[in-house]
């Protein structure tokens, strides 16, 4: 009787529409591929994982208020370096403070820096290496030899020279990591743009007398865009990993705001007798860069076009 | 440099051919255009340091005279070209300013820091090609299986663990709860200053002096650092080799090998892992490269007194000449890692000719 009517759950319309052999327009066409795209993805567990942790943090950024229990400033010395417990999940610090309630609030200090990282490298990156690859001859040479000298420092090590330069500080953190991580997108998007400047289509728009810079905007940076996005993706992990260290340094969020690099640095001299100080916000900023790294592999999986 | 020229003069053989020669010729000036680049930019920095050079020389208690005498010695009422002119002068003739923390020459504070951090690196490099490469092959061969499975997590720990974490997580459970190796610092400090130094790697010179006590002192605090650094460089090296073993398996002469009745391990180590020899080498090189990276944190966390600590205590001071000297230092270290690797690369493999 009813047993029927479990077996054979009915398809959506809309995915019936998605999933038809017999697209009937140009953009149910392009929609459909998309779709397959969002499928593969999703049979990716790892991926999935790494996407999981992704919206719980951003989760967690936007209800710090309402899940941290604690003031993340406010200190209370009476309940210094306390072991975990009801009151306080994750322990106290050696002010006093709630460890749990300053990793919620560090979340927002640690997707802040992403997030500004990305917005300010990947169109830099993309502006300059689709340039240097459309222009090619002397622009080119100019822009990758510039591209070499920042490429000539290991990362961390030029972030730390910026970030001393600028002055200790969030905002500084960002640009002085946007500055040493948009070398290999712009080696990136460059390469993508040799192989297709000499594209029919590109010397289609150019006989209709398109600009080159209509050309780099309009038909080289979107194609240089998938792979683009997928390299700032696996690069987050990097960035997040650097802002770390630049705040177990010093040289990130200033005290007494919560950053969870910084938040290790001082647990340090209280590690061997209170561990959970140092634990917990070095767990959260290895989770963080993981499900970057998990995401960012089956993002490159999903797009790669030999593969899907 | 050297290789550079070398190359040019022998890359293909005794004569260098024209062709070969414009190359090399190439290569060199692109290089020195990235040491010029190096320069601008750590000039650059040491500029927007907010330290006042007079006052990190004369400290901050100064009458205005003093003042203005050092302000003009130090030369900087000159334009900037000048002052970058004067830098680049001063940094070719190995003059890199003094420390203002510990009044030496900054050069003198670099060759001194320096050895500890090749001792650490170099270790660090044996753990992980070590492990890194016999892992690789292992996960290549096995493709799928749990050993597989299990290099793929230790690469994804290696770029997703905070290195500074796992130093001090190293430190908490083998010094602090099962006292396995040695705390902060090179060797234990009665030990310190006992074995006259020779190379500045304390291993080294206490098996030179052969004093195994402060041998033994110095391993138990080399070991873990670096075998924390050594894991970084484990999860990239055993990623490479697994993917540069991966394409030789697929390769016909494997399969031809393997139909002649040849054993799998004969196949795997006298064909396979002979053509990805000259590879794993450069990826070798280049792993001290990124080893640089790691070891500015390791240091700080182990009390190392290298290059990276200097790096990390001259950052906190503000001291010009020493932040803008040791980044330098590095970047001319981190270049010179590349073109050797590359070098080695075109140098030995004869598909590269």
């Amino acid at each position: 009787m009813s047993v029927c009517d479990t077996t054979t759950p009915k398809r959506p319309r809309w995915r019936a529409w998605l999933e038809t052999d017999t697209p009937q327009s140009v953009r149910q066409a392009s929609l459909q591929e998309t779709w397959r795209k969002v499928l593969y993805f999703r049979s990716q567990p790892l991926g999935m994982i790494g996407l999981a942790l992704l919206l719980l943090l951003l989760f967690v950024v936007v209800f710090a208020p309402l899940l941290a229990t604690h003031n993340p400033i406010a200190q209370d010395l009476d309940a210094r370096l306390l072991p975990p417990s009801a009151q306080y999940w994750l322990g106290t610090d050696h002010l006093g403070r709630d460890v749990y309630s300053r990793i919620v609030y560090g979340a927002r200090t640690t997707l802040r820096i992403a997030v500004l990282v990305a917005i300010i490298v990947a169109p830099l990156g993309l502006v300059i290496g689709a340039t240097a690859g459309y222009l090619g001859g002397i622009v080119d040479e100019i822009l990758m030899r510039i591209t070499d000298v920042f490429l000539a420092f290991p990362g961390l090590i030029l972030a730390l020279g910026f970030a001393a330069a600028l002055g200790p500080g969030v905002d500084n953190a960002i640009i002085a990591i946007a500055l040493t991580a948009w070398p290999p997108i712009a080696r990136l998007a460059r390469a993508e743009a040799l192989t297709i400047r000499q594209a029919d289509y590109i010397a289609a728009v150019r006989l209709q007398g398109a600009s080159a810079a209509r050309i780099i905007v309009r038909h080289v940076m979107p194609v240089c865009l998938p792979s683009v996005t997928v390299r700032v993706t696996l690069n987050m992990a990097g960035v997040i990993l650097t802002a770390a260290g630049l705040g177990f340094l010093g040289l990130g969020a200033q005290p007494p705001w919560p950053e969870w690099g910084a938040m290790v640095a001082v647990g340090r001299q209280f590690m061997f007798d209170y561990p959970w100080v140092v634990a917990a916000p070095g767990l959260a900023i290895a989770a963080i860069s993981l499900a970057f790294n998990l995401l960012g592999d089956a993002l490159r999986d999903t797009l790669d076009p030999r593969i899907g | 440099m050297a290789p550079i020229t070398r190359m040019a003069a022998f890359g293909r053989g005794a004569i260098p051919t024209s062709a070969g020669l414009r190359v090399g010729l190439g290569r060199v000036v692109s290089v020195l255009f990235t040491l010029l680049g190096l320069l601008a930019l750590t000039f650059f920095i040491g500029r927007l340091l907010p330290a006042d050079p007079v006052l990190a020389v004369t400290g901050p208690e100064v009458t205005k005279a003093t003042y203005d005498r050092v302000y003009l010695e130090l030369g900087l009422d000159r334009s900037v070209w000048q002052q970058f002119l004067g830098y680049i002068g001063g940094v070719l003739q190995g003059d890199l300013g003094r420390s203002t923390t510990t009044g030496q020459p900054v050069m003198q504070d670099l060759m001194r820091a320096f050895p500890a951090t090749l001792e650490l690196s170099l270790a660090a490099a044996i753990v992980g090609s070590a492990v890194g490469i016999p892992l690789g092959i292992a996960a290549a061969v096995n493709r799928g299986s749990w050993i597989d499975h299990i290099a793929r997590i230790i690469g994804l720990a290696g770029y997703s663990i905070p290195i500074f974490w796992m130093g001090l997580m190293g430190l908490f459970l083998f010094y602090a709860k099962l006292h396995w190796v040695g705390p902060s610092g090179r060797v234990d400090i009665f030990y310190e200053g006992m074995v006259p130094p020779v190379t500045g790697m304390m291993m080294v010179d206490a098996a030179i002096a052969g004093d195994w006590t402060v041998f033994r002192s110095a391993f138990a605090h080399l070991i873990l650092p670096a075998s924390v650094l050594g894991y970084y460089s484990t999860a990239y090296i055993s990623r490479m080799t697994r993917s540069f073993m991966l394409e030789q398996m697929t390769q016909e002469y494997v399969i031809a090998a393997r139909a002649k009745g040849l054993s799998r391990s004969a196949v795997i180590w006298r064909h396979a892992f002979k053509n990805i020899r000259v590879q794993l080498l450069t990826v070798v090189a280049l792993v001290f490269g990124g080893l640089l990276d790691g070891t500015v944190l390791i240091e700080t966390v182990f009390g190392w007194p290298g290059v990276g600590q200097y790096l990390t205590r001259g950052l906190q001071f503000n001291d010009i000449n020493v932040v803008m000297s040791t980044v330098l230092m590095i970047g001319v270290l981190f270049l010179t890692i590349n073109v050797v690797s590359d070098w080695l690369y075109r140098r030995l493999d004869p598909r590269t000719r």
